[in-house]
């Protein structure tokens, strides 16, 4: 990548983090078109899908959403809620483990960024700025991730809303079975020990089992029950040090 | 309750959560086991999500054009196909098996 700014110093750190950023940004806000497209054929209007990306921001609670009012309409309103809260809470990880970097040394956030980056704290801005070997790299790579992502995946929402909108049936695009690619897609990288194996197949028998007995939305929320099961036993957990999650220091 | 109702509820609840980890002190992320169970959480609500948008059918179960689509998103994940990728393929599977007829 041609660099035109010969005469100012170099400035390594702040380039890898603005290059790791635009590479993930431009990536992910392609997944907006599915979403966009999605939600107006699970009978959500564009004002409705608009308010999500602009408000919600997180990919996977969203889809989560349109997922349950798809089979279940209406009446599955709380187990949407429900299962889209659920879901969000890995962003309350992120963002703990964020707060000491977006601000940076030594000074605390102001209120009106502190939102902001609350709001931007999802799995990609808090998986960029983690890659980053310093402190600056770390908050640059937050804040542009953070930007490029919330305009992209809001401007493609908004195109694939449209697009689903001239679109009549979902089924004969395939897009009930995109949904579930969509899904799948979310949790593969996840998948990385036998631990979150294990909760995911039990979890996936679990709620395909509950489907004829419950009504839509229950089944997904009482598969969650897999995870409290496995996580608070620690079944087939990995030692700290091998866990795949990276955190500094070891655990006592 | 209406689209509206969920739409906003949802999203305050997310947005709160995202939130919150800007106010509790760190030390509830250094313990292993609530840390563990939020991590948990997340994959099985994924895979259960996969489970019911494959198979669930009005009330039941059915198995239709959905379910080779997702072998095929699959196979695609195993080559480390982009995300978009492996999406698009999905919903073209499921599309050209019905426009064949040779599933519903």
């Amino acid at each position: 990548m041609a660099s035109s700014s010969a005469a100012r110093p170099q400035d390594p750190e702040r380039s890898a983090a603005v290059r790791a950023s635009l590479a993930v940004g431009l990536a992910v806000s392609v997944y907006g078109l599915s979403f966009g497209a999605l939600a107006v054929a699970s009978g959500l209007d564009i004002w409705q899908t608009q308010v999500l990306s602009l408000f919600m921001f997180s990919g996977g609670s969203q889809f989560a959403v349109i997922g349950v009012i798809a089979s279940g309409g209406v009446a599955a309103g709380p187990a949407a809620i429900t299962g889209a809260a659920l879901l969000g809470v890995r962003n309350s990880l992120y963002s703990m483990r964020m707060a000491p970097i977006v601000g940076g040394p030594p000074g605390r956030l102001s209120w009106p960024r502190k939102l902001l980056a609350g709001h931007w704290t999802i799995d990609e801005s808090t998986a960029v700025s983690t890659g980053q070997p310093t402190l600056r790299g770390q908050r640059i790579g937050f804040w542009i991730t953070g930007a490029v992502i919330y305009v992209g995946w809001n401007l493609t929402t908004l195109l694939g809303s449209l697009l689903g909108n001239l679109i009549g049936d979902v089924r004969m695009f395939g897009l009930d079975a995109a949904a579930a690619a969509a899904f799948l897609g979310l949790l593969w990288p996840r998948l990385s020990s036998r631990q979150p194996i294990a909760v995911a197949a039990g979890a996936a028998v679990v709620a395909a089992v509950l489907i004829p007995w419950l009504p839509a939305g229950l089944p997904v929320l009482i598969a969650a029950a897999v995870a409290v099961v496995v996580g608070v036993t620690n079944w087939l957990g990995a030692r700290p040090a091998q866990g795949a999650q990276q955190r500094e220091g070891a655990q006592p | 309750m209406t689209i509206w109702n969920i739409v906003l509820i949802s999203s305050a609840a997310v947005l709160g959560l995202k939130l919150l980890g800007y106010l509790v002190p760190p030390s509830f992320i250094e313990r292993p086991t609530p840390s563990r169970v939020a991590t948990l959480l997340t994959v099985a609500l994924l895979a259960a999500l996969v489970a019911t948008q494959t198979l669930q059918h009005g009330s039941g179960i059915a198995i239709d054009a959905r379910v080779p689509a997702l072998g095929v998103a699959a196979l695609l994940l195993v080559l480390r196909a982009p995300f978009i990728v492996v999406v698009i393929a999905a919903a073209a599977v499921a599309a050209l098996l019905r426009l064949l007829g040779w599933m519903s």
